[in-house]
């Protein structure tokens, strides 16, 4: 197992040079459109030097006038000892921001997570209880919808709702705008009145596949020689599902579970930028926007470690939960 | 018919295999994919959906960056009314006047005086008229004791007046310094706080034609003569007068006001002045006039702060944006007056496009190197999954996004953007398929039709495309079937956002995308709600499709 696990972590790492070298490529595709902005922005001041001037100087400053090939290797044998630069965009270390925003990030996933879990399990398993049901229809097709929503769409259709026609909810943003007046529990329960719609919207977009997955297992488990020899001993159908059903299909679960437990840390990109959550994906969304490469860098970096966690603990996982996997 | 088939079955011996209908592999796949009834819809929607964007593309009678226009009644300045509150000074022409004559006369009648020193050293003397205007006279003192006896004089005190006119020189009589002094004057100018305009608009309106009018004025109005020819003046209202031609028609228009119109060039007939300065005298917020091309408008007035502005509604051609659904526009019209049915038909062939070509290419990468991976295994499979691996690795979104602003710097045309998007993304999704193709190719290859088919010494590219890659296809057209409408959510995504499709070309998400002005999204529901629809039905359908072909091909899951 320890030999499986760092060999795993071994491939893992040379896979993340590899992945680190095609995003700074392409991230060096960019036209320098931030630099060249930011010269404009800073020859115009009064009395400042000229634009090429700036222009020159930043690009210096900046690392941009090696080579790609070059420009890599300085910036990977930084990121190497932990040094991911400061980010363009807001004139601080990358670290620094990224700690910053982090847990906006992570209380909107981790809430999605919990509901997801909440709701998507036992419709999976009621649906799979009565295949071909009303009840397995619904879910099927509510469950298709959840994956075919488009978040925007959905995001945009929960704002008509619940911030223009009832008023409830603000339209954007993480706080109101009496936040600063408010009282320290006051000011949680206003971010957790911000955090609803982004969690409902989420929690809809992305419940589909656990809920599919859970009836797509349970069928599976139902139909085995051990369910039927439960039900054939006469245990009561409760029990039946309860018992030796669901402990079946924990299994698959928890190894799906666990493989997306690094992914709550990895920011909704898309929703909150819908919402204008400062977590780690909105504030990703406006630097990629920007051309902020040393953010952007770390940012993806971050997303392909948090994609090979999850698979390599999925795979751990596996073997833990699973006693027939962990004998061979 | 039925007892024909009854007598044909009862010839047919027990075992005979007629008696059982014999369905092939595919036909029992058919057979189950239609039997299930969510996959029907969604093969419904799919059709609907191909029907409504490419036929009804066609059939539809607008196109996709065609603008609309429309008329609108807008309230438009059309001129503008001040009292004169400065002297206007009419000067006699070609005599000869100082330099500083406008001063020293507005000089003079601010501070009462009726003789002034000019600069060049002569003297200017004033001789009052009706209301606020002057004759303004070139002065000489000089002493004439039988013109200041005379009759003519004492006519002129009687009468208010401090000129007179003796033997033919006009004199005008100086009171200031408590002495009477004596001036001779010749006429240089009038200054009045009026304004002159001719009925037709080529009419010049002479020195001599505003001095006698204003002479006319201030004797109550008469006959007058000027420049060879007699007129009539009636005076109106308060500041305002009438001068009517020797036959009666109507020549000049006097009054206290001037009146302009805002744009440059345009004649205002006296008529409109008149009913202006009538209003403006009534205090009417509205008025009624009749040009003279017969075309009656009514115009408004308003005033600020001494200011008078004179508006009418006028006709313009605007851009026909947001347009509520009509017969003409069944879905409305959008920020830039295109017609929504029409964008949201065109955006469909660009979503469905994107999604087909897209899938297409990756299911041919994906089989490629996932067919070769699966059969030779060894160190091609490692290069080639490790390869897989990485690109696996790459978060697909943020790199979407991050392409797409680099398109933005490049200034990507439309059609380049889609381009673009499609080898994107086919480049990105094809490593899923890669994955599924060789983890069944790898199991395969092990199975006894392999062995026959080297035995056969058929060709290494043969046995994994035609012999291997068949059994895969189950499998691969469920998956293509639902990447497609992971494919189209995409394109959705990243146009919403502004960096996938672009206007002028049309696309369900870049659609959607006008919500970000959140007045649109509060008032204009039919120019977001319809094509959000439009594409939730689409990827809907295609799950539903690959949902439906899955259990059809999966025989464990039947019924």
């Amino acid at each position: 197992m320890k030999k499986f696990i760092v060999k795993r972590v071994l491939i893992s790492i040379v896979l993340l040079f590899f992945v680190s070298m095609i995003i700074y490529g392409i991230m060096r595709c960019m036209p320098a459109s931030f630099v060249e902005t930011k010269a404009m922005e800073l020859s115009q001041k009064p009395g400042a030097k000229s634009y090429e001037e700036w222009l020159e100087q930043l690009n210096a400053s900046y690392g941009l006038n090696d080579g790609i090939i070059q420009g890599y290797f300085t910036w990977a044998s930084k990121a190497v000892r932990g040094q991911f630069g400061d980010s363009w965009n807001y004139n601080q270390p990358v670290l620094q921001k990224f700690s910053s925003v982090i847990w906006y990030s992570f209380a909107l996933s981790l809430a999605s997570f919990l509901l997801q879990i909440i709701i998507a399990i036992p419709a999976g398993v009621a649906a799979a209880r009565k295949q071909y049901s009303l009840t397995d229809y619904s879910i099927t097709v509510i469950a298709l919808i959840g994956i075919s929503l488009p978040s925007f769409f959905f995001a945009t259709i929960l704002k008509w709702v619940f911030a223009i026609k009832l008023n409830w909810l603000d339209l954007y943003g993480i706080v109101g705008r009496m936040h600063q007046q408010l009282s320290p529990m006051g000011q949680i329960l206003d971010m957790a009145k911000h955090m609803i719609m982004p969690v409902i919207t989420l929690t809809i977009v992305s419940i589909g596949s656990l809920m599919r997955y859970t009836r797509t297992n349970m069928l599976e488990v139902l139909n085995s020689d051990y369910i039927r020899t439960a039900r054939a001993k006469g245990l009561p159908e409760r029990k039946v599902i309860n018992h030796h059903a669901f402990r079946n299909i924990l299994i698959p679960i928890i190894t799906l579970l666990g493989g997306t437990l690094p992914a709550l840390f990895g920011g909704a990109l898309i929703t909150e930028t819908l919402y204008q959550i400062p977590g780690i994906g909105y504030t990703s969304y406006q630097c990629i926007v920007l051309g902020d490469i040393p953010f952007v860098m770390f940012y993806m970096l971050f997303s392909a470690v948090l994609i090979l966690a999850g698979n390599l603990i999925a795979d751990i996982l596996y073997a833990v939960v699973d006693p027939r996997v962990r004998v061979n | 018919m039925a007892n024909e088939e009854n007598t044909k079955v009862e010839h047919m011996k027990l075992d005979d295999t007629q008696r059982v209908k014999v369905l092939s592999p595919s036909a029992l796949v058919l057979k189950r994919f239609f039997r299930n009834r969510l996959a029907i819809i969604g093969m419904v929607i799919i059709i609907f959906m191909f029907l409504f964007s490419f036929v009804g593309g066609m059939v539809n009678p607008y196109g996709q960056s065609q603008v609309f226009y429309t008329t609108e009644e807008m309230k438009k300045d059309y001129a503008g009314a001040t009292y004169i509150n400065d002297y206007m000074i009419y000067q006699e022409e070609g005599a000869e006047v100082p330099s500083d004559l406008y001063s020293k006369s507005i000089l003079a009648v601010t501070k009462n005086q009726k003789v002034v020193e000019t600069r060049g050293g002569g003297s200017l003397a004033l001789r009052p008229l009706a209301g606020d205007s002057y004759l303004v006279y070139g002065a000489e003192e000089t002493k004439n004791p039988r013109a200041m006896k005379s009759a003519e004089h004492k006519d002129a005190v009687a009468a208010g007046e401090n000129y007179f006119e003796y033997d033919g020189t006009a004199y005008i009589v100086d009171d200031a310094t408590g002495k009477e002094l004596l001036y001779k004057v010749n006429e240089l100018a009038v200054i009045c706080k009026l304004s002159f305009t001719p009925y037709t608009a080529d009419t010049e309106l002479s020195y001599q034609f505003s001095k006698n009018a204003l002479l006319a004025m201030s004797g109550n109005g008469g006959e007058f003569e000027a420049d060879g020819s007699s007129y009539t003046l009636e005076i109106e209202g308060e500041e305002a007068a009438m001068v009517f031609a020797a036959d009666g028609s109507d020549y000049a228009y006097i009054s206290n006001m001037n009146i302009n119109s805002v744009v440059g060039g345009v004649f205002l007939a006296p008529d409109f002045k008149e009913a202006v300065a009538l209003a403006i005298q009534d205090g009417t917020a509205s008025f009624t006039y009749t040009d003279a091309s017969g075309v009656e408008d009514t115009y408004l007035l308003s005033e600020k702060s001494g200011q008078y502005l004179i508006s009418r509604n006028q006709e313009t051609r605007v851009i026909d944006t947001y347009s509520l659904p009509s017969g003409e526009h069944w879905l409305g019209t959008d920020a830039n007056g295109m017609d929504l049915l029409a964008r949201l038909m065109y955006g469909g062939r660009i979503s469905l496009l994107i999604g087909f070509v897209v899938v297409i290419i990756e299911v041919l990468i994906g089989v490629i190197v996932g067919g070769v991976a699966g059969y030779f295994g060894g160190w091609v499979d490692n290069t080639l999954m490790r390869l897989v691996d990485v690109i696996y690795c790459i978060p697909s979104m943020p790199l979407y996004l991050i392409l797409g602003s680099i398109m933005d710097h490049y200034r990507a045309s439309p059609t380049v953007r889609i381009y673009m998007l499609c080898v994107i993304m086919s480049a990105i999704g094809w490593v899923g398929i890669a994955r599924i193709v060789r983890g069944q190719i790898l199991s395969l290859r092990e199975q006894e039709f392999m062995v026959a088919a080297e035995a056969l010494g058929i060709s290494v590219g043969r046995r994994i495309f035609k012999h291997l890659v068949p059994n895969v296809v189950p499998q691969l057209i469920v998956f293509a079937t639902m990447g497609l409408g992971d494919v189209i959510l995409a394109e959705a995504t990243l146009s919403f956002l502004g960096l996938g499709i672009k206007y002028p070309a049309a696309s369900w998400g870049s659609i959607i995308n006008a919500v970000n002005d959140s007045y649109v999204m509060t008032n204009y529901l039919f120019v977001w709600v319809p094509a959000g629809f439009l594409i939730l039905l689409t990827v809907l359908a295609f799950n539903f499709i690959g949902d439906g072909l899955r259990d059809a091909f999966d025989p464990k899951m039947k019924r």
